[in-house]
């Protein structure tokens, strides 16, 4: 069973009005679980879009989203996955415990149970020092360190990241994603990543879909063969630069069409 | 507050009410002198500075601690209006919680359902226009007509002008959270409740409070009117009536009794603001940026 199918989804916004814009179309994706997926593309191209359409945060025109076999809704009913934002947006009210046990909350997991796998979650992102700390007190990379502990902690076992290191200076966001890659392998979760660099989608994939501006289209997908686990080495290596030539290239291929 | 914050606190506090009181003296010695006009023109003085129309700061404070009446056996003026006082206030106090529970179902309603907040807001707009003076009687005469005790159509008036700045505040502080925050909310399946309570909730109380202080004084005010018409024979509108009444005798008592229920008003959004400090870490309060405070901000620590 896929972690995540799309199969031949439209995304229209206002449909049927003058104002309607066609973001996605024909989109056709199969992602198997324990993958690491980067959607990469132009602004605009509608890679956001696709993540909220697996996340069930926004319906498909046409087409069909599947989740672990499930509807993209009932995989949101059954919290089968977790998100992470370009801006943490952590609950500025709560301590970062605190926040990291405010899905476990909602779930309705008993005080010591979420206590416990919030300081387990805090522990894996290596800040569980901070958890008495309100989050104005951390730096944007902590805090987004956080955020990724909070959409873990009620292991699911898929995750959704829009850019998440968007907002970081090139050395944190570096850091950021040999973090991201340990935690990777280490919960074995499949992740959909969406992302501006191209150097980010081929360091952390295991496949990079390349998009076409909008309406947004799968031009190509890139099959990332570096070896695992990626060291910081990685991106020194020949192979390295293949692909990220080849993802250049299909991305200016598309743009002059 | 650190301790030297707090003694610089008083210090200025104790600095602009002597600077007040500096103004008012001043402001009738310059008139006493000139003859009713400001100095070296002939303009005449916006308000007359003798003692009928401007009692000396001394002479109000000490009428506060003589009798209030030439009857035998009459309290302290001071002690008279603050029992006046403490009847107002109750009305009040009853008004603002009220006013406030409805002001914050208001803005639930409204964050809820946009064809509530859409049909309902005209109404709640109008409602403020129409002027309390004239609603004071109609509801005292309901009230009398029910046979309810003379402080409830008082405390209804009070409510009247207390809810709207709450239901305003919670709609917007309720609205406040970023798009993201709401998406999180809706990743985790969370019910309508859980998305109010854990997140709206929170996040509208740094908007909530300054409201409350409105509330706090347009309660007391709202007390105060609602007693005028009322005939009542206690309360701060009663005595303010009957000093009013012997303005040309005793000006001072008048404006001893305007000082009292000012005070009202004051102590009321103290106790206000302790809540507020209570319910919110100084951080948290709403300062010139309002914009949803969940985004990040970088603090002292540069981890």
């Amino acid at each position: 069973m896929n972690a995540l199918e799309l199969q031949n989804v439209d995304m229209v916004f206002n449909p049927g009005g003058e104002n309607a814009v066609a973001a996605l179309r024909g989109i056709d994706l199969s992602v198997e679980p324990g993958e690491f997926i980067s959607l990469i593309g132009p602004s605009g191209c509608g890679k956001s879009t696709m993540l909220r359409l697996v996340g069930d945060l926004l319906a498909p025109t046409a087409g069909s989203v599947t989740v672990n076999g499930k509807s993209a809704p009932q995989a949101r009913l059954d919290r089968d996955y977790g998100m992470v934002f370009q801006n943490a947006t952590l609950l500025e009210w709560r301590r970062i415990l605190a926040n990291v046990e405010l899905p476990l909350e909602i779930m309705d997991v008993s005080k010591s149970e979420r206590i416990q796998t919030a300081r387990d979650m805090l522990e894996l992102v290596q800040l569980d020092q901070f958890e008495d700390h309100y989050p104005w007190q951390l730096s944007g990379g902590m805090q987004q360190r956080v955020a990724i502990a909070r959409a873990l902690a009620f292991r699911p076992s898929l995750l959704l990241m829009d850019e998440p290191f968007g907002a970081l200076d090139e050395m944190t966001r570096e850091r950021m994603q040999m973090e991201l890659l340990r935690i990777w392998q280490e919960t074995e979760t499949t992740v959909v990543f969406v992302t501006h660099s191209i150097p980010e989608a081929v360091f952390l994939s295991t496949r990079v879909v390349v998009m076409s501006p909008r309406p947004g289209q799968i031009t190509k997908i890139v099959d990332i063969d570096l070896p695992q686990p990626r060291v910081f080495e990685t991106r020194e290596d020949q192979r390295f630069f293949a692909l990220l030539t080849r993802v250049r290239e299909s991305l200016r291929a598309v743009e002059e069409e | 507050m650190s301790r030297r914050h707090r003694s610089r606190a008083v210090g200025s506090f104790i600095l602009i009410v002597l600077g007040m009181v500096a103004l008012w003296e001043g402001y009738k010695w310059m008139g006493q002198t000139t003859g009713g006009t400001w100095p070296l023109t002939d303009i005449e003085l916006p308000v007359r500075t003798n003692d009928r129309a401007m009692p000396h700061v001394w002479d109000i404070v000490s009428a506060l601690f003589r009798p209030a009446t030439r009857a035998a056996g009459a309290d302290l003026l001071v002690v008279l209006l603050l029992r006046a006082a403490f009847f107002t206030w109750r009305s009040a106090v009853i008004g603002f919680a009220a006013g406030s529970l409805v002001g914050f179902g208001l803005g639930v309603l409204f964050v809820r359902s946009s064809l509530a907040e859409r049909g309902l807001m005209p109404y709640v707009v109008a409602s403020q226009t129409v002027p309390v003076i004239a609603i004071a009687p109609i509801l005292v005469v309901w009230g009398g007509r029910l046979e309810l005790p003379n402080w409830v159509p008082v405390a209804a008036i009070s409510a009247y002008l207390a809810f709207f700045p709450v239901a305003i505040n919670t709609l917007r502080g309720l609205r406040s959270p970023a798009a993201t925050a709401s998406e999180l909310m809706r990743s985790y399946a969370a019910s309508q409740n859980q998305v109010l309570w854990k997140l709206q909730v929170p996040a509208a109380l740094p908007f909530l409070f300054p409201a409350l202080k409105i509330a706090a004084t347009t309660s007391v005010i709202g007390a105060i009117v609602g007693e005028l018409p009322a005939g009542m024979s206690e309360g701060l509108g009663r005595a303010l009536l009957s000093f009013a009444s012997s303005f040309s005798s005793s000006p001072e008592k008048l404006f001893a009794s305007v000082l009292i229920a000012a005070l009202v008003g004051v102590f009321f959004v103290a106790l206000v603001a302790i809540a507020e400090r209570i319910a919110i870490p100084p951080t948290r309060r709403l300062k010139e940026d309002t914009t949803m405070n969940v985004t990040p901000r970088l603090g002292n620590t540069g981890a």
